[in-house]
């Protein structure tokens, strides 16, 4: 599964990691993520990630 | 006024040329009581460089600044290191008098500076760990994402041994000292911690990543020049480690209660679990913010370890005082907290059940049931409050062991 980088802030979603703290389970593709779903240190929408 | 104006040497080839802003009182929601500074810094290399602009209306005593080293049409670079409009508010106007060669920000900072001024100046993306060559000198530039905004980056000019660090390491007060070490260390570490917790706290992670990252880069800091406050030449160590210890956000033998009141039920309440918390040995801090700001607020609760907060319930709502305060601290993330809420109410309380759920939103460990008591507590009521206060005193000793 693909690492996600927000354009904004640099974040890297990592699906091995999930993003407990928004209630992702690890093992999470980011195509599965919720389209509400942010960036956790930003908070910048799903559609500012792009693959790493 | 043009003499009034002069710059302040920070080294042999560096000056600081920004302004002090006396009167400022509300810096976007925070409070100034001690007004602030905008930190420009002039380079005299080879090719002279100024770093950061000033807020738009300080575009004259800038100027006046650098007139008192060099005349300004003779800037060949401008640095924009951070795009918020108190650094960036007069660029335009500057790049039009001075005509400078080249205006650099970080990838980011060039989209945020079209999308601020939409004008059509050329501003070149620099890389992060990119160099530019100032002729007899260098920078280099460092990326430095959400610290405080996605375009802020630093800039280390290895010549002077000087690293450019815009808001990290800032604070708002107005002075015509212009180095740590002319102020009391207390007035600095209160005005540091105050500016962190208001501005810097909700990227705490990234800030602890970032002194990483400086420390692998082996740069020699012996100067850390700001955008806000005092430049820091003597205490260096004490600041990066004080920004350590706020970003690392271990929870502290502090509770702070936070409350508003409209007929003092609530304060009575208040009262009585701050003197139970006291009592059993916990520092607490109490504010009303029928006085306070939500910016002391912020302050108090950096270093806390607990946060408890009281409402009365006016018209099916918590207090409009209190819904500033939680939007505020709810937005600036501070962790490892337990907590609980408190309140007086006539016929319904929401409020106090509103402000329970902030807390939970807030990832606030609630340390015990939210307390609410019908109109005005009496002695069993009062004493109920002690019981909470203990109880919370309790819970945060638990957590300090165990953490």
């Amino acid at each position: 599964m693909k690492k996600y980088v927000c354009s904004i802030c640099g974040y890297v979603y990592d699906p091995a990691k999930g993003d407990p703290d928004g209630g992702i389970a690890k093992g999470t593709a980011f195509e599965d993520l919720p389209a509400e779903w942010v960036c956790p240190v930003c908070g910048a929408a799903k559609d500012e990630f792009a693959p790493e | 006024m043009e003499n009034v104006y002069s710059a302040v040497k920070v080294t042999n080839n560096v000056y600081w040329v920004g302004a002090i802003d006396w009167g400022i009182r509300d810096f976007h929601g925070y409070t100034t009581p001690e007004g602030s500074t905008y930190n420009a810094y002039l380079i005299m290399a080879d090719e002279v460089t100024l770093i950061d602009t000033v807020k738009a209306p300080f575009k004259d005593e800038m100027l006046s600044r650098i007139r008192s080293v060099i005349d300004p049409a003779k800037i060949k670079y401008i640095i924009s290191n951070h795009a918020e409009m108190d650094h960036s508010g007069c660029l335009n106007e500057v790049i039009d008098l001075i005509k400078p060669d080249k205006v650099f920000a970080s990838a980011i900072g060039v989209k945020t500076l079209k999308e601020l001024y939409h004008d059509q100046h050329e501003i070149v993306p620099v890389k992060n760990g990119e160099t530019l060559s100032l002729g007899n000198m260098n920078l280099t530039f460092m990326e430095t994402r959400m610290i405080h905004w996605p375009d802020s980056m630093f800039t280390y000019l290895a010549e002077e041994e000087l690293l450019f660090s815009q808001d990290a390491f800032g604070m708002h007060l107005a002075t015509l000292e212009r180095f740590d070490d002319e102020l009391p260390q207390h007035t600095l570490e209160f005005e540091a911690a105050t500016y962190y917790a208001n501005i810097v706290l909700p990227y705490s992670a990234i800030v602890l990543k970032t002194l990483e990252k400086v420390a692998a880069t082996g740069w020699k800091i012996k100067i850390i020049a700001p955008d806000h406050g005092p430049i820091w030449r003597k205490n260096l160590g004490w600041i990066i480690e004080l920004y350590k210890k706020w970003a690392a956000q271990k929870p502290a033998n502090k509770a702070v209660v936070i409350y508003a009141t409209m007929w003092h039920s609530t304060e009575k309440m208040a009262r009585a679990i701050s003197e139970a918390l006291a009592e059993a040995g916990v520092r607490t801090s109490i504010l009303s913010m029928n006085h306070f700001h939500r910016s002391q607020a912020a302050y108090e609760v950096l270093e806390a370890g607990a946060l408890v907060v009281g409402t009365s319930t006016l018209n099916n709502n918590m207090l409009p005082q209190m819904a500033d305060t939680m939007t505020y601290l709810k937005g600036l993330k501070p962790a490892n907290l337990i907590g609980a809420a408190f309140g007086s109410f006539g016929w319904s309380g929401e409020g106090v059940r509103d402000l329970e759920t902030i807390l939970k939103e807030m990832k606030v460990e609630i340390a015990a049931p939210a307390l609410s008591i019908r109109n005005v507590p009496n002695k069993g009521a009062l004493e109920i409050c002690q019981e909470l206060g203990k109880t919370i005193a309790a819970e945060l000793k638990n957590k300090l062991a165990s953490s």
